[in-house]
């Protein structure tokens, strides 16, 4: 393995975790849409909170994939073709989800209106779910023949563990969008999602014991590095805990920090326990390797000189956006 | 399952043929639109005419609409490489990843943060600062054009690369050279003169609607000013630099150039240029035709003499080239009735573009009637507000099914690029889905258009768009002004 490829490995990584840092909350926003937010005002302020940031924050998935295909096209190639079906189920959820905030808005009767807003909780729980799902059976191991391809059965991805990985994930993205709307409103809304974070994580804790549980049974991260699996573990635990403390004591930043952190702590669980693999085959002599499936030096290094140099443009500017953004929206009066 | 004849390689060949023509409907026209406003709040900005930041307003709605939709089936597009293209992304990756992870990065960010910038900040933002926000947003579309037909020129024309000795796949030595091709440099203008020309049309059938019901008649003659200027720069910029893309196919892709113009034989001197034709394409011949003499060296060289190969040369051409390395029962012919009508379809469009540009705007005069008295023109404004749609997919038609047999021309062929573990079951069921899906949306788009035109400029209750901070509360906690 050289440096580049290794580079590209955790660039990777760092590309997933921004992708479910900022498409973690507001996927979880989506969720809320239709049970938390009670009337059409309030699902007007609840979907403004996300509105000038959903479709930036997918486009850490669209260049995560397009980086993927730039540095590792047989993990690729092996990855989207062999998720065919969740892949298919995942883009019809973005889809239904991302043109709904728009068209609901412009939706003249209550029918059509509900109509895209279930397109939004829907399509956000499903995506959540389906992403959480895809990654836990990734790391399982799938069935990968010689020449890269894998040829999955229905048990091979849904299972008890990828399930218990999908809900987890979802958990993970309905705390953090709560805790986004915390920081992101005034008023009747901001109380609620507190409460709601309050009977939230405990099911959260829940739910990360039986995926660590899980994990141990179902992959071989904790024999193949039991130091570094555990502690990430544990990070993952931690970071969990101090949001939760952010709920019980109500600090807004600390809470919404710890649920991203939560999320960012998984990608680095899978890629920690992936490594030096970029794909985990059921029989270890097929698995996908980082030094196998990458691109040819001069296009892995072409393209870390353009990333390390338009990257750091780019976080500027998306920073500031969300800066110029930073007021918060004030609930909608009870009788409205 | 059923055999109904279905085969991997037709449903996954159908699909990336539905999604990329369903696509292009809403890139051309979200990368037009963005120039068209830009250029309206532009005017505004410098004349501080208020008719002009409403146009801006009015218009770029539909432009967020389009927006929305481009994105989603974006998506499609990018993930549809490794899902049903497997090799072909095994094969490609060293050079197709590197244009479509820089397209994420320099472009989708750009447009996707300024957008939302925009679309909040009507009243926040000095309007030379939100005018530069929109003009972000159009320069990221159409960067993110310039990189996705970079990767398309590669496939028409493959450049700067080798073949790896291990692996077979091909490999990038020189970036300067995937970035140089002159395919693309032919083909970029093309596309983003394209869009421009579509959303000033699409613009000007709108007004034109309203106009015949003496909606609103200042703003929309104004409206239709500024989209027929700029429809009448850039329907002759499409046609020039088609000219140019065309020819450039004489050397580089001659059996496209010669099913263009439904050649199976090598023309004569005289240069004869089918106007239409009916061809026999099991017989490879061409059954009749109304022939113009000269017409085909004008356009093939801009002069009176020269000759141009037929299909069936080309095609022998190409066995005698391939054989060794793909066998010899490739079949090297395009669809050519395809290609022949699309291609006419296509350039009598662009001519009609320009016609209906330079008639409208003499109409249209600042001081003349005229326009409200040509009932029969604004009719057929109006209706060529669909056209620019068809012609999008037109050319598109020419520049893939040409590229036929090959995904990568001279290198792989289709059929050597889908995804083996893929089934046929999988393939049809989203193919179907797609489908139900790209028509609920494409209904649900042409509903949300036509109610924007019916409630007209003055109505400005949408999602918070325009309204800048109405809905927030002033008194807040951490609520500050950065203005």
């Amino acid at each position: 393995m050289t440096s580049l490829q290794f580079v590209w490995f955790i660039l990777i990584g760092v590309l997933f975790s921004g992708f479910f840092f900022l498409d973690g909350f507001d996927f979880g926003v989506g969720m809320l849409v239709k049970s938390f937010a009670k009337n059409t005002a309030e699902r007007d302020v609840v979907i403004r909170t996300i509105g000038p940031h959903w479709d930036g924050n997918e486009v850490w998935l669209i260049t995560a994939g397009g980086a993927m295909f730039a540095s590792f096209p047989m993990w690729y190639a092996t990855l989207f073709s062999g998720y065919y079906l969740i892949l298919f189920l995942i883009l019809a959820a973005l889809i239904f989800r991302g043109v709904s905030f728009e068209f609901r808005a412009n939706m003249q009767t209550d029918t059509w209106r509900n109509f895209w807003e279930w397109a939004a909780t829907i399509g956000s729980f499903c995506a959540a779910f389906l992403f959480g799902m895809l990654f836990t059976s990734m790391i399982a191991g799938m069935p990968i023949d010689k020449n890269g391809d894998m040829t999955a059965h229905f048990t091979d991805y849904v299972n008890l563990f990828s399930l218990v990985g999908g809900v987890a994930v979802t958990v993970l993205c309905l705390v953090h969008g709560l805790n986004f709307i915390r920081l992101k409103t005034e008023g009747s809304l901001r109380d609620r999602a507190l409460a709601w974070n309050k009977i939230l994580y405990p099911v959260l804790f829940a739910g990360e014991v039986l995926f660590a549980v899980l994990l141990y049974f179902s992959t071989d991260f904790f024999d193949k590095k039991p130091l570094s699996t555990t502690a990430i573990v544990v990070a993952l635990v931690i970071v969990t805990c101090l949001a939760y403390w952010g709920v019980l004591g109500n600090h807004e930043w600390l809470s919404f920090i710890g649920s991203g952190l939560g999320l960012v702590s998984v990608v680095v669980l899978i890629f920690n326990g992936l490594f030096p693999r970029v794909m985990i085959a059921n029989n270890p002599a097929y698995s996908l390797l980082i030094k196998n499936s990458s691109n040819s030096p001069y296009t892995l290094h072409l393209m870390t000189i353009l990333t390390f140099s338009i990257l750091p443009i780019v976080l500027i500017y998306f920073i500031w956006s969300y800066w110029v953004f930073y007021k918060r929206l004030a609930s909608p009066k009870q009788d409205a | 399952m059923l055999n109904l004849g279905l085969d991997i390689l037709g449903l996954a060949r159908f699909q990336f043929g539905m999604t990329t023509v369903f696509h292009f409907f809403f890139v051309p026209f979200s990368i037009g639109l963005a120039f068209v406003v830009a250029v309206m709040e532009t005017m505004y900005a410098i004349k501080g005419d208020k008719d002009y930041k409403k146009m801006a307003q009015f218009w770029g709605k539909m432009f967020l609409y389009s927006f929305a939709v481009g994105v989603v089936t974006g998506i499609i597009q990018e993930f549809q490489f490794g899902m049903n293209w497997s090799e072909y992304s095994r094969f490609m990756g060293d050079i197709f990843g590197a244009p479509l992870a820089i397209e994420a990065l320099a472009a989708f960010f750009l447009e996707s943060t300024f957008i939302g910038m925009w679309m909040f900040t009507w009243d926040r933002f000095n309007k030379w600062v939100h005018t530069l926000f929109i003009w972000l947003v159009m320069f990221g579309s159409s960067l993110s054009a310039l990189w996705i037909l970079a990767a398309n020129s590669f496939m028409q024309n493959p450049l700067g690369y080798i073949i790896n000795a291990k692996t077979g796949h091909v490999q990038m030595v020189s970036f300067g050279k995937v970035v140089g091709n002159p395919q693309l440099w032919n083909e970029f203008p093309h596309v983003i003169f394209g869009a421009f020309v579509t959303a000033s049309f699409v613009i000007a059938g709108c007004c034109a609607w309203r106009l015949l019901k003496k909606d609103h008649v200042t703003f929309y003659r104004k409206s239709l000013n500024v989209a027929l200027v700029i429809g009448l720069i850039f329907s002759l910029g499409s046609i020039a630099s088609g000219d140019m893309q065309s020819r450039y196919l004489i050397n580089n892709q001659p059996m496209k150039f010669s099913a263009m113009e439904g050649l199976y034989k090598d023309s004569t001197n005289k240069g004869e240029w089918s106007a239409i034709a009916g061809f026999d394409t099991k017989q490879h011949k061409t059954t009749w035709s109304v022939d113009v003499p000269y017409v085909l060296n004008l356009l093939s060289y801009h002069k009176t003499t020269g000759t141009i190969k037929g299909m069936n040369t080309i095609n022998k051409e190409m066995h005698a080239k391939y054989d060794k390395k793909f066998g010899s029962d490739m079949n090297y012919y395009v669809p050519t009735k395809t290609l022949f009508w699309s291609f006419r379809i296509m350039s009598g469009a662009g001519a009609l573009f320009a016609l209906l540009a330079i008639v409208g705007l003499i109409f249209n005069r600042k001081k003349s009637q005229a326009i409200m008295k040509q009932r029969w023109f604004l009719y057929i404004l109006g209706l060529c507000l669909w056209l620019p749609f068809i012609v999008n997919t037109a050319g598109w038609f020419i520049t893939e099914f040409g590229r036929y047999p090959w995904i990568v021309y001279g290198l792989l062929t289709i059929a050597d690029a889908v995804s083996p573990n893929v089934s046929v079951a999988s393939l049809l069921t989203t193919n179907i889905v797609y489908f139900l899906m790209f028509a609920g949306m494409g209904v649900v788009m042409i509903v949300l258009c036509h109610r924007v035109l019916k409630s007209g400029p003055d109505d400005e209750l949408t999602d918070g768009y325009a309204s800048g901070d109405t809905d927030l509360d002033p008194y807040s906690k951490g609520a500050f002004n950065h203005d």
